[in-house]
């Protein structure tokens, strides 16, 4: 079969700043997401065995690597929450002319920058408590 | 047998109305994975200690374990419909985009059933 090319066309495309930043953030945060997700089912299975395994678990879970990766978290979960709500009123046909599609970049980047700053100091702020 | 071809039994026939299912369902977990999502997020945040007592405690109350039981499953899914079309748009082999494409699956389908089993087994398996 011959080479076809792949959809976004990594290697063609003129790099419109907020177009592709936008638009590259939206799925490299999902896939961490994703990840969380694994991460977040491992942890309710530890759960699920029982009050040694799950000491097991959140010991591992509490190391200083994973603190970067809760602040990881929130972060993309800010992104894709917010880009992911630019998509949905996309979807109704609204708002894809260029203007608008530019300003509601900066309003998704700033919207979700300003949301990932309240959760982690929410987060920073309990641990500090407990 | 029919001496007309595939393609002239087909046309005229409309469309099998099933091109936008991938399109509607990552529409349709993405629009429930919002509230969903923050009730999760909310959640865990505001729980006032990460222990085995006071998590599973937590997760005993019934609208808590119904709730992270459709966040799981909805978060799979969507999950599942993303990572898809980031291996279909960026792996150009024919056979590893398939076999990745399984395997996503799979993992999904095991991240859900593994998380609605956690969930049922803490808030069904009465007190520990």
């Amino acid at each position: 079969m011959a080479a076809r090319p792949t959809s976004p066309h990594l290697s063609v495309y003129r790099v419109h700043r907020y177009t592709l930043l936008t638009s590259g953030l939206h799925r490299i945060s999902g896939l961490v997401l994703s990840l969380g997700l694994i991460v977040l089912v491992y942890w309710l299975m530890a759960l699920a065995a029982g009050p040694v395994a799950y000491a097991h678990a959140a010991a591992l879970l509490g190391l200083g690597v994973f603190k970067i990766l809760w602040l990881a978290l929130l972060a993309v979960f800010s992104y894709h929450l917010c880009a992911g709500l630019r998509h949905l009123v996309w979807d109704t046909g609204r708002a894809m002319e260029r203007a608008h599609s530019r300003a509601s970049a900066y309003l998704v980047l700033g919207a979700s920058a300003v949301l990932f700053i309240g959760l982690a100091l929410w987060l920073l702020g309990r641990r500090h408590a407990s | 047998m029919s001496l007309r071809s595939p393609l002239g039994q087909a046309l005229g026939r409309g469309a099998a109305k099933d091109g936008v299912h991938h399109w509607l369902m990552q529409r349709m977990t993405a629009v429930a994975l919002v509230p969903l999502a923050i009730w999760l997020v909310v959640s865990l945040l505001s729980l006032p200690a990460l222990d085995y007592a006071t998590v599973s405690a937590w997760l005993r109350q019934d609208w808590t374990a119904v709730l992270l039981i459709l966040s799981v499953l909805t978060a799979a899914w969507h999950s599942q419909l993303g990572v898809r079309v980031v291996i279909e748009d960026y792996v150009g082999s024919r056979g590893l985009r398939t076999v990745l494409l399984a395997l996503v699956t799979y993992l999904h389908v095991l991240a859900a059933a593994a998380g609605v089993f956690a969930v049922l087994k803490v808030a069904l398996g009465g007190a520990a």
